[in-house]
């Protein structure tokens, strides 16, 4: 609601107007000095911290995508020229493909989120929390160990998914080093690492659906797809647009999974796999910190910026068209 | 996907731990208080040895105590860069060939050579393939520290399994190449050996020189990829893989060729006689495994290389620092290097150093010095370091031919060396 100064609430507010009472006294001006004071006294340390590691980082990346970098620090001016040296470069637009797969896969990993939780939130459901932690598990895990022990499991040789696969007579490819699988297998574990947290905000989602809406349809003769459909999925559509948004960030930041996986440095430069799963951060942790080349990766990762800025402007434009708030 | 957040926090409390860690080395103490020095090594196998060095240091300097810092070879120079552009660099580190031109160029390490003839120190003791490793536009940058060469390291029980003899001095491309299609058994999983394009030191530079090429020309300024003999030496190894006898590119992708080794799977690896400690310590490897001589091809040929001490040039206690790199040099030190470390650089230790290894035939390493090359290297060695990765890679895998792969590097390399 709109309180004006004189503490009289307008008309066009959407709440009723509360009769004044003694409660509502009109408070003196210094008294919301104070006030205000304490607020930014209060977020000041987080404002701090975003100042100091978040927007002062970003602001000196910017600067330096304009600069050339001697191997050991020191750097000069040369305006756009990395730039330039980007958009020729058939390397970064070969990652850039890489990371945009990898985001659509991404997006891929929500329907099943959606299943997954359409099916923890049944009434008859004993023990929902117990499965909500078994899901959310990965999702606490530090990456490095969800990658190590993925790495492991991928092995082509003695890998546990190609040794049960050899069980039922199939011969497993080498999953992360055969270019036609690597992706796949690493963005399945970025689907599965994912999985729980996008689950438990789906689950929070349908639970504050109201049940009557349930009851009401299914006095009208509604199945539960069609009441899945009908109602799940319009009331939930906040949910997904959350974690949609979400995923999207996420997967044009891939690094960990393939730098731990896929290999870095020289090891990544012998997977012959390593073309196809190399992401734009990977390419901008290889130019910044291997190649020292840090005005370049500078530019490499503004152009990152760029786009998701511009892809989450334009999620927040579609939103309006498949949104219900509710 | 991933947790930007939780990237980011980690490595913000990494850098916090690197800086506080770093502060801790670099406090500004009076001239005759207690000093910390913080020394960064590469190779597990050695820290206890390195800390053995530091305590024997610590007791002829009562003042000076110093912090033996592991970072693994596969982060040492990218930590090591970022380190000193961010100005934490440690005060003594570890220096290898490929590096050392680019860190003195850029003036990052100290010269040491007034300091060497203040002190009359004789380099003579050092192989002299070391002291010119580290000898930039006349200066001495590092103290030789140890050095090493490269073998066959083999598996004994296959070798007997196959009927095959042991590689012994004088035995050539043909006999490797012989024992190499006997070795191979496809039933039960075991390769010849692991033709991994990821150590030019351990394989392609040895084949390389063996057949009469060259990595890059003496005069550092064009590279050799293109020359026919140097194509040869690359040949070894594509051809290998073609025929089966090493594992392809994929699996040694997925397990190294140093685990498909020690558990069995590779009759031989081309390892240097740094893999003593390890394959001593391991328990499958330490009684099945020994080592030959590299296989004669044009000529004999294998890859010498040493780490070397050097100062940064940014550390706080430059005489404590060169104290320290001065001992390391020193008889004494190589001594006890050589009980449980790598081959010491400081010559008449090494026979310590035999005698401590007498496990395996490791004279074979020592011997290799008549007729080792040095390890090549440039200005920026590590730019055509990563087009040999890049390029090689291709033609192992069977994506292109060897010729042309090599001549891509050797345009690609060129290009690098003209801009050096």
């Amino acid at each position: 609601m709109v309180v004006t100064e004189s503490g009289v609430v307008r008309a066009e507010s959407v709440v009723p107007p509360v009769p004044p009472g003694p409660t509502r006294r009109r408070r003196s001006w210094r008294h919301q000095r104070s006030e205000a004071l304490w607020a930014y006294l209060l977020i000041a340390p987080t404002g701090l911290g975003l100042a100091v590691f978040y927007l002062w980082p970003v602001l000196q990346t910017a600067y330096f995508s304009f600069s050339e970098w001697g191997p050991f620090g020191g750097h000069e001016w040369i305006g756009l020229d990395n730039y330039r040296t980007l958009v020729g470069d058939a390397e970064a637009l070969r990652a850039l493909g890489n990371t945009t797969l990898y985001t659509v896969l991404g997006l891929a990993g929500i329907p099943v989120a959606i299943v997954f939780a359409a099916l923890l939130n049944r009434r008859q459901l004993r023990a929902v929390s117990v499965y909500r932690m078994l899901f959310f598990l990965p999702m606490v895990t530090m990456p490095v160990a969800v990658a190590m022990v993925w790495r492991w499991l991928y092995n082509g040789e003695y890998g546990l998914i190609n040794h049960v696969l050899s069980r039922v007579g199939i011969d497993g490819p080498h999953w992360i080093a055969d270019p036609a699988t690597a992706l796949y297998a690493l963005a399945a574990v970025g689907i599965w690492t994912t999985l729980g947290y996008n689950l438990v905000i789906f689950l929070a989602g349908m639970q504050a659906i109201p049940r009557e809406l349930y009851e009401a349809a299914s006095i009208d003769g509604a199945g539960p797809l069609v009441q899945f459909r009908r109602i799940t999925l319009p009331l939930l559509s906040p949910s997904i647009f959350f974690v949609s948004v979400l995923s999207v960030i996420g997967s044009l930041q891939l690094f960990d999974l393939v730098y731990v996986i896929g290999g870095s440095g020289q090891s990544a430069r012998n997977n012959p796999a390593y073309p196809r799963i190399q992401t734009v951060v990977a390419l901008f942790y290889e130019k910044a910190f291997s190649s020292n080349d840090r005005g370049y990766a500078a530019a490499i990762v503004m152009a990152l910026l760029l786009l998701i800025v511009a892809l989450t402007a334009v999620q927040f434009r579609l939103q309006r068209r498949w949104v219900h708030y509710g | 996907m991933l947790r930007p957040l939780r990237l980011g926090l980690a490595a913000m409390l990494a850098a916090a731990l690197t800086f506080s860690a770093a502060a801790c080395g670099s406090d500004e103490h009076p001239a005759d208080g207690p000093v910390t020095l913080s020394y960064m090594v590469w190779d597990t196998n050695q820290v206890p040895v390195m800390k053995e060095l530091a305590a024997a240091f610590t007791k002829e300097h009562p003042t000076v105590t110093v912090d033996v810092q592991m970072t693994p070879w596969t982060d040492y120079w990218t930590k090591l860069r970022a380190a000193v552009s961010g100005g934490a660099a440690p005060d003594v580190f570890w220096m290898n060939g490929p590096n050392i031109q680019l860190y003195a160029d850029n003036k990052v390490i100290v010269p040491l050579s007034d300091r060497i003839s203040d002190a009359g120190i004789d380099l003579g003791v050092y192989p002299k393939a070391l002291v010119d490793l580290y000898t930039f536009e006349g200066k001495v940058y590092g103290l030789p520290k140890d050095f090493d060469t490269v073998g066959v390291w083999y598996n004994k029980e296959l070798f007997d399994a196959a009927k095959v003899a042991y590689p012994t001095d004088g035995w050539t491309w043909a006999d490797f190449k012989a024992a190499a299609a006997k070795l191979t058994n496809p039933a039960k999983g075991v390769y010849a050996i692991g033709a991994s394009v990821s150590s030019g030191q351990e394989y392609f530079y040895n084949t390389i020189y063996q057949a009469g090429g060259q990595v890059i020309s003496a005069d550092g300024k064009t590279s050799g990829y293109d020359q026919p003999a140097t194509i040869e030496g690359l040949r070894f190894w594509t051809d290998l893989i073609k025929a089966g006898q090493s594992p392809d590119l994929k699996t040694m992708t997925d397990t190294q060729p140093l685990q498909l080794f020690e558990s069995g799977k590779l009759a031989m690896y081309w390892g240097g006689s740094w893999n003593v400690s390890e394959f001593s310590k391991n328990e499958y490897t330490r009684t099945r495994v020994d080592v030959g001589p590299l296989p004669t091809g044009v000529r004999k040929a294998t890859i010498i290389h040493g780490v070397a001490n050097v100062v940064s040039s940014k550390t706080s206690h430059p005489e404590q620092a060169w104290e320290f790199v001065r001992f390391l040099g020193s008889r004494p030190a190589a001594e006890i290097l050589g009980r449980s470390g790598p081959i010491p650089a400081y010559t008449g230790t090494q026979t310590g150093w035999a005698s401590a290894n007498a496990r395996f035939k490791v004279q074979y390493f020592l011997d290799a010095v008549t007729y080792a090359v040095p390890y090549p290297v440039s200005r920026n060695t590590a730019a055509w370091n990563e087009a040999e990765a890049k390029h090689l890679s291709r033609a192992y895998s069977g994506e292109v031919d060897v010729e042309t792969a090599a001549t891509a590097l050797a345009k690609d390399m060129n290009a690098l060396l003209a801009k050096e």
